[in-house]
């Protein structure tokens, strides 16, 4: 769960990229039901709910 | 002074007969009552009519004159026909009620789940039946007036109660007035409004949610088979949720959830209802075919018990006792369980072959099974009628993603009621063999059926009392002479041996099992494996080797709660 096994610079500016793109394209009324299709499809792949728990108490920090 | 209605309830496919009220001018003084049981429900008079097995008499007090308006509970499972095959009326819910085991979820048209309940053919019954809730009770008030055990009293309605040491005083309201009934015990199944659970004050415990559901039966000609249909988010009800189920005699029940914010009242509405009913028949291809309206009631879901099902010399059954949500049939199928469960122990503690610290186990038991239930149907329930903003953008993005992503498919699964298993209960053996056997019913479990021959299965031939399965060609001499002795003390205890059918010494049925069904189901090995089945068939007992002292430990734990 630390940058060694993450995304290089370049792959995470690609992906802030796509998401904000994503975000913009479906729209303010659909994109909070986009996100949450997003990271359940992310928690699949990820393919453990206890990382999945872990980070969502790290997005829950500094709102 | 109480007055139930002498008017027969209406419907277009149901015929009310109204009973006579039981009247205390009419009968000779009352004596104090071993057990009188308050609400002649489907789960009040499976109690009467176990307890009856039991040897038991008892009073069974309906405050009606007639069975229950509308349909109400119309699903059974596979464990409920089995406790009702053990009163004696499973072979007219076969005759009348509508076997299925197919559910399917749909969403934007498109079919996105479909549930197959398994169907093994060992199983007398399937995973499900549907009976309106009147006809069920009809054949179980047909089977308590025939039995000299029974005395069902009509139009007898509990409004007192007074609990003592030894005993209950209960104040019975009639068409003629009051009177009052004295009884060891009290069994309250009077339902989910209980106003016994009121009159001592007990307060349930758990969640209610605030979705509310339409329920309403309808007599339509539709050429669509039993299997239970559930629409998520359809256009004429955004947001919502709308299920349908067929029951016999062409009436289908439609449950659609309300807007918000909308009145039960407002939804009842006759043109509210005929629009809706309209719109959900125009979703599924059918719009415009004529129907008629039967019964409709408006439904929230709530999952709450009461945190001890004893209070003194009161014992709560049914809605009575804790009040589940219907998504995955769990009102009355839990019930029935209850009515078991509780039933044998009052047997035994009436015949004084128990204490009554036996109860005890009762309430672990049952209010152990309804946590169960509550975990289970919460998921479901926040499913179906999702409760806050987060559990509804949840629910939205698996209805989103399900039409294109498999793997969110099984959240639409309604975990349907099963039979607790009752792993921890104090009545488990604990020096049998439970933890070498590798498959099987285990400790606690419910009994696993067995196919013996085209029409006979293992289940036909349980209950009644504990029942001592011995798999092999004899029962061991020792065996024998510690069952007796167990008679001899009273208690109800039969001997099956399953292996090569015929008679043997000892055993009171020999069980053919030519092809090894039962020694599979059961996860039987080798000869002289045995298991114990407690009065309600749930194992409390198994042996890979069967002796007499470890059969009379169990018989002692059994019937007491605690270890030799």
């Amino acid at each position: 769960m630390n940058a060694t096994t993450g995304l290089t610079i370049g792959g995470l500016e690609t992906a802030y990229d796509q998401l904000a793109t994503a975000i913009d394209t479906v729209g303010e009324d659909k994109s909070e039901l986009f996100l949450v299709k997003l990271a359940l499809l992310a928690a699949q792949q990820l393919g453990n709910e206890t990382v999945f728990g872990d980070l969502i108490q790290r997005a829950q920090k500094d709102l | 002074m109480h007055q139930p209605t002498t008017e027969p309830r209406r419907s277009i496919y149901y015929d009310y007969k109204i009973h006579q009220p039981w009247l205390a001018s009419k009968n000779g003084p009352q004596p104090r009552h071993q057990v009188v049981i308050a609400g002649g429900g489907p789960v009040g008079m499976t109690a009467a009519l176990e307890l009856a097995r039991h040897g038991v008499p008892c009073v069974l007090l309906e405050s009606e004159l007639q069975v229950s308006e509308g349909s109400r509970a119309i699903v059974f499972t596979r464990r409920s026909m089995e406790i009702l095959q053990q009163v004696g009326v499973a072979d007219r819910v076969t005759q009348h009620g509508l076997p299925w085991r197919f559910g399917n979820s749909f969403y934007r048209g498109q079919r996105v789940f479909r549930m197959e309940a398994p169907q093994d053919d060992n199983d007398r019954f399937w995973p499900m039946i549907n009976l309106q809730q009147q006809y069920l009770e009809e054949f179980l008030v047909d089977a308590c007036e025939v039995h000299p055990l029974i005395e069902l009293r009509w139009g007898n309605r509990v409004t007192g109660l007074t609990q003592h040491q030894d005993h209950a005083v209960v104040e019975v309201d009639t068409p003629e007035g009051p009177y009052t009934l004295e009884t060891e015990w009290l069994v309250a199944s009077d339902g989910a409004r209980s106003g016994i659970r009121t009159l001592l004050d007990l307060k349930l415990e758990g969640a209610s949610y605030e979705g509310k559901f339409v329920i309403a039966d309808i007599r339509i000609d539709l050429p669509l088979p039993t299997e239970r249909l559930a629409f998520f988010d359809p256009e004429w009800n955004p947001r919502n949720t709308v299920l349908m189920h067929r029951e016999p005699l062409n009436i289908w029940r439609v449950d659609y959830q309300l807007p918000e914010g909308e009145t039960p009242e407002q939804a009842l509405e006759p043109e509210s209802l005929k629009a809706r009913i309209n719109a959900q028949l125009e979703l599924i291809g059918h719009g415009g075919k004529p129907w008629e309206m039967d019964w409709c009631s408006v439904y929230s879901a709530r999952t709450l018990t009461l945190p001890d099902y004893r209070a003194g010399r009161t014992l709560f059954i049914g809605d009575a006792a804790h009040l589940l949500p219907i998504f995955g049939v769990r009102g009355a199928n839990t019930g029935f369980q209850d009515a078991q469960a509780l039933a044998w122990r009052l047997g035994l503690i009436c015949s004084g072959q128990a204490s009554e610290s036996l109860l005890a186990s009762y309430s672990q038991e049952r209010v152990g099974a309804a946590w169960e239930i509550i975990d289970e149907a919460g998921k479901s329930t926040r499913f179906m009628t999702p409760p806050s903003r987060g559990f509804r953008l949840l629910r939205d993005a698996v209805l989103s993603l399900s039409l294109t992503e498999g793997f969110v498919r099984p959240l639409y699964h309604w975990r349907t009621s099963r039979p607790h298993e009752y792993s921890h209960s104090a009545l488990n053996s604990a020096g049998d063999d439970n933890a070498l056997f590798q498959s099987g019913p285990a400790q606690g479990a419910p009994p696993a059926n067995v196919r013996l021959v085209a029409d006979e299965f293992l289940l036909d031939h349980l209950g009644g009392g504990f029942d001592l399965l011995v798999f092999g060609s004899s029962v061991p001499t020792d065996v024998q002479a510690t069952v007796k002795d167990w008679r001899a003390k009273g208690l109800k205890l039969r001997v099956l041996l399953i292996g090569q059918g015929g008679v043997a010494e000892g055993a009171d049925v020999c069980l053919p099992d030519t092809e090894g069904r039962a020694r599979a189901r059961w996860g039987v090995k080798t000869d002289g494996a045995a298991y114990l089945l407690r009065p309600d068939q749930h194992v409390c007992a198994r042996w890979m080797t069967l002796d007499a002292h470890r059969l009379n430990a169990a018989l002692k734990q059994a019937t007491t709660g605690v270890a030799p």
